[in-house]
Formats: structure tokens, C-alpha cells, sequence
């Protein structure tokens, strides 16, 4: 065993200092700069747009876009009741917490700073991150990068930072992978976006340690709807990881973000979430890559959280010997329904995807998968290998698979596996006679199940990830 | 004479599942350095003798008791009997995906026996040399608990948990079966490196002799029907191997001579 396996295993300790409540649900008193009354109309899209002094473009767009949010009807599948509940009128669609994007966590307000202490950022980006991104409420309250980096000519900014410098760049790419007419969620992220993070990286430039941006939600019936953008042009590489939390309301948040990668020819992108959510909070998030000629496209997507999470990280493999990978955890307990999957579609030749699923419902919770790939009918020789595994720990909970392929080419060669499967009584007794408590048994049947998953994380990442899952294992056997 | 309480003693046990009565009235006694044999065809109620030591919560105690070194278990949880010095080796070992070999025998070992005993050369040291013993090579430890493992291999990695756990009381449920005659040599030659002159103990439980001729057991005891009807020396096995179980049925219960065959391979 190497020093990373052991290091990322629980200990009986850690197993025992972790177990309770949600431990990021605290949250720190409002100190809002600007914060709009709640509701949403053409105006208050027009009023983000201004406080930001965007350029016309912009504006024009973000109206546009409401338009077609508040004709498009909501999705007619999914869990709709639950979605049927979200009240968009109760929802506050900006607020801004500081005076402006700090460098130095010493000019971070004094609370705000304390909340990012105790998620660890910055000590992770001491440790092992090129850049940070601290993402408060509507905007990012704090950003670095590292020098060497910057003399590269890698961007990595805050995403109103980015259309403020450079606005070709955005204008370029902004809506060019995902168009605000893609469902509901993207039209409203695109008329009331703020935040989010902005990267190019240039051509035949590898960005060694990962960059992160977090996000918070603090307030209320908060709407946090950030916009990310990353570039990678030819030959570049980078690895971007997210997390975010958020504190518990009896009334609901709505976070709806979008994501768009590019991965030029040859580049390569992996973009890492854990999501933890506090379990009133709506996340309806969508996200797609294109991938060029030889480009590599990876989501790494970890769902512990929210009330209701509808994610299906895409990527379309444009270029002919691009390669996509999704690789996705949910964990769904009490209240919470985990609607995850990921989209993959062959548009050229010698193209490669692979889809590893892995999902856990416990107390009721519910985990669905929903996985479309297509391959065209032009699209020679590409392979498809699609994973997805369920595992059950009581009799209330559910898990649904709903997979879809549509092959137009006979040359493809596709592979699906999927297997639902439940912890035993056998299998807790066997662990529990090597001297192991039975809570800690389950833990390692649940890390276990996870392990293909937390493999591909960095090191950092999956410790945090089976910490997290210890605390919602807890209480779990009667 | 030992001064010391047995390793093992048992007294007047009677157990089952939900009302349906498996054990009659068990009564076993194993002094420390002794190997003993239980031996029964299936569905005698081995299985479930091992697990009830063991302490599987499925199933209940309704009289009797189960001592490790002159103290009672039955009220402790499967975990803490291990810490205390049980251990068994399953008929059907579970697989756990995803629970690689090698954190999962420093997690046990340092569950049971403090985690000093998990770390260092010295546990290195043990580790290789018990592989070497088992003919396991070292990516073994790479590869998932028990998950695709082949019946003998599932056998062997349960014999490497007891070198290297070196238990008070190891009971080897059918470890034997699905194993070449190598591989019950080898499994052998762990049990007795581990029980021989120490001052631990071992049940073995088996169907066949075949074994027995590697581990040389003192004692011998049929079960039927969740009592142990006869006890005696080495010979016993290998007159049980000739004239089945039949024989000991105690008069008055019908005769299960149809099945006998079966249980002779
Ligand atoms: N979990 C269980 N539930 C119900 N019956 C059981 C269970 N385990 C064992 N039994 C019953 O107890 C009897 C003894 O089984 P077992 O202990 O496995 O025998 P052996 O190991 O000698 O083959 C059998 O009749 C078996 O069906
Ligand atoms: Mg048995």
C-alpha cells in the first residue's frame, strides 16, 4: 500500500471525530454592500448588468436571455414536484458582500475570512493550488495566482474580472458551448450571472498544480448563479477544482451555475467538484465541454449535498481522437435527490469516452442516473465504456438508471455494465470479526465503493471526501 | 494439568434463528497449544457454532455459555471478541470492492492488536515472510478483499489474516475444502506454526480427514444435529471417513443414509 491509499483511508479516530451534524452549516451575519430585494424581472437583470458597467454586448444578451427564461416552462422530467417547490419570486438574485476582489486574505472582511479559514482554503492554497478563487455570495470576495504562472500568460480570473479585460476573449467563447436557450437553468444563469472563474491557458502551457475556485452561499433564500469559462488552447493543460457549501435555512437557496470548457487540439482539461451543498439548496447546474482534435476532456463530479441536484456534465467530442472521461459520485441521504449522469456525444472518428457512475442512497434519499451518448453516423472506430454502480443501504431508499445510447455507426464499439447491490449482513459481520466497530465496517465497504472515484481526486480532495462520507454514514445501522 | 482456565470452554449451549432451534446443547473444551477437530456433515450446525463464537448478531443464545480464557464473550460484540483473541476463518469469505488487501490487513491488525503491531519493519517482516509461506505474491496486496478472488486464494488470504492477527483462538471453518493437497499443506503448515507450542488454540472444521493428516489434531468431535454425539482421538476421523455418520445417529432419530454418500468425496 502506498502512502496515498493509507493516507486517504479513515482511522478509527477520524471516523469518530467527524460523525454529526453538517459541519459547514454555520453562517456569519449579513453584511451585505448591495443586496437586491428578492424576485426576479427585466429590471433587476439590467440592474446587475449596470452595477457591473458591462459593455452593451453583454447587457443585450443577459435580457435576451430572460426573455427566453420566463417563457421556456420549467423541465418535464426529473423529480418535478420537487422542482415545482422552488420559489423563484423568494430568491435574491445579487448580493454583494465586500468592497471588491481582495489579493491579500488580510483585506478579506474580517467574518468572511473566518468562514474560508474554516473551509481550509487557504491553507490548501498554501499547500498545493496554483491560484484561488473565494466566490461569496454573488461575487468573488478574494483571488490569486501564482507569478510564474502569470508570466506564462495563463489568465485565471474571477469571471467579471475576465469579460472587464478581456472582453474579445469573452465575447469569443461566452455561450459558444452552451447557448442560453439550452433549458431553463442556463437561460436564467445567463441573464443573472455574476462570479464564476475565467482561465485561458495558452498554447503548450501546463499548469502543474490545480487552480480552485470555492463557493459560498451565506444569506438567505440566496441565488448564486456563477458562470465559468476555461480555455485550453493547443497543447495546455489544467486541472480545476471546485467546492462549495453552504449553511442550513428551513427556506431554500437556488444555485444554477454554468460551465463551459474549450480544449483545443491536444489540450487537456480535468475539472474536479465536490459539491456539499447544505441539504436546502436547489443545484441545477449545467456543464459542457468541447473537445478538439486530440483533446482530453475529464468532469470528476462528487454530489454529496443540496435538497435536489440536476447535473449531467456533457462533453462533445468534436475533433477526431478526442477523449472524454466523467467520472461522478452522489450520495444521497435524508430529503435529498442526487439526479446526476453525464452526456457524451461522438461527432468524430477514433473519438473514446468513459463513464464510471457510482451512487449511494441511504434513509430515504433517492439517486438517479441519466446518461445519454451518441455516436454519428460519420463517426468511425470510437468506443464507449459506461460504468454505473448503485449501492443501497436501506429499504427506504431508491436508486433509478436511466441509460440511453444512440449509436449511428456500426464500427462503434460500446460497452455498459450497471449493477445495483446492497451492504450485507455477511459482509459487515466478516469486516466487524477483524476487530473493526460496525460503524467503521460500513465506512469501508462505502470507501471501498468509492474508491474508483477518490483515485482520481488529488490526495487533499479525497481525504475530505471520506471524512464527509463518514459524517453521513453516522447513525446509519439501527 | 494446565492451571490456566481452557482457551476455549463451552458449556450446555443452545442456539438458533428466529425460535428454530440449530445448536442442542453444545459442551467443548480446548486447553492452550491443542488443535481440536469438529467434524459433521452439512447442516450439522458447524457453520453456525463457528458464527455464534464468533459472535454473529443473527442468530441467539437461549442457554449456556461460551468462555475465552475463563471469561464469558457471549455479551460482546464480534469486534471486541476479535480484539479479545477470536478469530475465524469463513466458509464463504466475503468480498469488499474497493478495500484493497494491503490497508485492509494494516486496518485489522492494528484493530486487534494496537497500532504499533501494524507499522514498521517488524510488520513488514511478517507480512513477507507469511506471503512467502502462502505462495502469494506480493501484488496480492493491490488487489481487492476477497473480490474475484478463486476459492483457494479466498482460503489462503484467510490463513494470512490469522499469522498475522495470531489470534488466542483461531477456528478454520472448512478452510480445507476447495484447496489442491498443496494448498491443505500449506494451509497446515499456518495453522500449526500458529498454534504449536504457543498458548493459543485451534478449532478446525472439516467434513474430511484430509487434513487432519497435516494438522494432527487432539481431539476429534461429530456433530449431529447441533450435538456433539462422540469425541475421541485422531482415529475417530479416519473411522468417519470409512463408515460416514450414519452410526452415530442416536436411536430413536431417522436414518439420513440417502445423504451420506453425498458427503463422501
Ligand atoms: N442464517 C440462517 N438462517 C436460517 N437458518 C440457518 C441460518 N444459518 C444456518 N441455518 C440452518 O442451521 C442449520 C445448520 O447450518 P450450518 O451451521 O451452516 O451447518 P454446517 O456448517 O454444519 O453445514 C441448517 O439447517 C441451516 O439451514
Ligand atoms: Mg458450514
Amino acid at each position: 500500500m502506498t502512502e496515498q491509499e493509507a493516507s486517504t483511508m479513515m482511522t478509527p479516530e477520524e471516523v469518530s471525530t467527524v460523525v454529526g451534524d453538517y459541519k459547514a452549516g454555520w453562517h456569519d451575519p449579513e453584511n451585505s454592500t448591495i443586496r437586491f430585494d428578492n424576485g426576479l424581472s427585466e429590471q433587476v437583470v439590467r440592474d446587475i448588468s449596470a452595477l457591473k458597467d458591462e459593455p452593451e454586448w453583454m447587457t443585450e444578451f443577459r435580457v435576451k436571455a430572460y426573455r427566453h427564461y420566463e417563457k421556456r416552462p420549467m423541465p418535464t422530467w426529473g423529480n418535478m414536484s420537487l422542482l415545482e417547490q422552488i420559489d423563484f419570486d423568494n430568491i435574491c438574485y445579487f448580493l454583494r458582500s465586500g468592497e471588491g476582489t481582495e489579493t491579500n486574505w488580510d483585506d478579506v472582511p474580517e467574518d468572511i475570512r473566518n468562514t474560508f479559514q474554516k473551509l481550509g482554503i487557504p491553507e490548501a492554497e498554501q499547500k498545493w493550488l496554483s491560484g484561488v478563487t473565494a466566490q461569496y455570495e454573488s461575487e468573488a470576495v478574494y483571488h490569486s495566482i501564482r507569478e510564474d504562472l502569470v508570466k506564462q500568460g495563463v489568465i485565471f480570473l474571477d469571471m467579471d474580472s475576465g469579460l472587464r479585460e478581456y472582453p474579445e476573449l469573452v465575447k469569443k467563447w461566452f455561450c459558444s458551448v452552451i447557448p442560453y436557450s439550452d433549458n431553463k437553468f442556463s437561460a436564467l444563469n445567463t441573464a443573472v450571472w455574476s462570479g464564476g472563474s475565467f482561465i485561458y491557458v495558452p498554447k503548450g502551457v501546463h499548469v502543474e498544480m490545480p487552480v480552485q475556485a470555492y463557493f459560498r452561499i451565506n444569506a438567505k433564500n440566496m441565488g448564486q448563479f456563477e458562470r465559468t469559462l476555461i480555455i485550453a488552447d493547443e497543447g495546455s493543460s489544467i486541472h480545476y477544482v471546485e467546492g462549495c457549501t453552504a449553511p442550513t435555512y428551513s427556506s431554500d437557496s437556488l444555485h444554477s451555475a454554468v460551465v463551459e470548457l474549450i480544449a483545443l487540439p491536444g489540450a487537456y482539461i480535468r475539472y474536479s467538484t465536490v459539491q456539499n451543498w447544505s441539504a436546502n439548496v436547489y443545484n441545477l447546474v449545467t456543464k459542457r465541454g468541447i473537445a478538439h482534435e486530440n483533446a482530453t476532456i475529464e468532469w470528476v463530479d462528487g454530489n454529496l449535498g443540496s435538497k435536489l441536484t440536476m447535473k449531467y456534465p456533457s462533453v462533445i467530442l468534436k475533433g477526431e481522437g478526442a477523449h472524454a472521461e466523467v467520472i461522478s459520485v452522489a450520495y444521497s441521504g435524508k430529503g435529498q435527490h442526487q439526479d446526476t449522469g453525464a452526456k457524451i456525444h461522438h461527432l468524430a472518428s477514433n473519438t473514446t469516452s468513459k463513464i464510471l457512475s457510482k451512487s449511494i442512497s441511504k434513509d430515504g434519499g433517492r439517486g438517479s442516473y441519466r446518461g445519454l451518448v451518441t455516436v454519428s453516423a460519420k463517426a468511425e472506430n470510437c468506443k464507449v465504456n459506461v460504468v454505473c454502480d448503485a449501492l443501497i443501504l436501506d429499504e427506504e431508499s431508491r436508486s433509478d438508471t436511466y441509460p440511453t445510447m444512440e449509436v449511428a455507426n456500426s464500427t462503434a464499439r460500446c460497452e455498459h455494465e450497471a449493477s445495483v447491490s446492497k451492504v450485507s449482513d455477511e459482509q459487515l459481520f466478516y469486516l466487524m470479526s477483524r476487530g473493526h466497530a460496525e460503524n467503521e465496517a460500513l465506512a469501508m465497504i462505502v470507501n471501498g465503493f468509492f474508491e474508483p472515484f477518490t483515485r482520481e481526486l488529488p490526495m487533499e480532495y479525497a481525504v475530505e471526501l471520506n471524512h464527509l462520507m463518514a459524517l453521513e454514514m453516522e447513525g446509519s445501522i439501527g | 494439568m494446565s492451571v490456566d482456565p481452557p482457551v476455549l470452554e463451552i458449556r450446555d449451549l443452545h442456539a438458533g434463528i428466529d425460535d428454530t432451534p440449530i445448536l442442542n446443547g453444545i459442551d467443548l473444551k480446548i486447553e492452550s497449544g491443542e488443535i481440536h477437530a469438529l467434524m459433521g456433515r452439512n447442516g450439522s450446525g458447524k457453520t453456525t457454532a463457528a458464527n455464534i463464537i464468533m459472535g454473529h448478531p443473527e442468530f441467539e443464545v437461549s442457554q449456556g455459555s461460551v468462555e475465552l480464557n475463563g471469561k464469558d464473550i457471549l455479551e460482546m460484540k464480534p469486534w471486541e471478541r476479535a480484539r479479545a483473541g477470536v478469530f475465524l476463518s469463513f466458509q464463504y469469505p466475503q468480498a469488499v470492492p474497493g478495500l484493497q488487501v494491503g490497508n485492509f490487513l494494516r486496518k485489522s491488525v492494528a484493530a486487534i492488536n494496537g497500532e504499533d503491531a501494524a507499522k514498521g519493519p517488524e510488520f513488514r517482516r511478517t507480512l513477507k515472510s507469511a506471503m512467502a509461506e502462502l505462495d502469494m505474491p506480493r501484488s496480492f496486496l493491490g488487489r481487492y478483499v476477497n473480490d474475484g478472488f478463486s476459492g483457494g486464494e479466498k482460503k489462503r488470504f484467510e490463513i494470512l489474516q490469522l499469522m498475522l492477527i495470531k489470534p488466542k483462538l483461531a477456528i478454520l471453518d472448512e478452510t480445507d475444502s476447495g484447496l489442491d493437497i498443496d494448498g491443505i499443506k500449506t494451509v497446515a503448515k499456518g495453522i500449526n506454526s500458529a498454534v504449536r507450542g504457543s498458548d493459543s488454540a485451534a478449532l478446525i472444521i472439516t467434513h474430511y480427514s484430509r487434513i487432519l493428516e497435516h494438522v494432527k489434531p487432539d481431539r476429534v468431535h461429530v456433530l449431529i444435529k447441533g450435538r456433539i454425539v462422540k469425541s475421541g482421538g485422531p482415529e475417530l476421523a479416519l473411522e468417519l471417513e470409512e463408515r460416514g455418520y450414519d452410526w452415530l445417529i442416536p436411536s430413536g432419530e431417522d436414518s439420513e443414509s440417502e445423504t451420506v454418500a453425498a458427503t463422501k468425496d
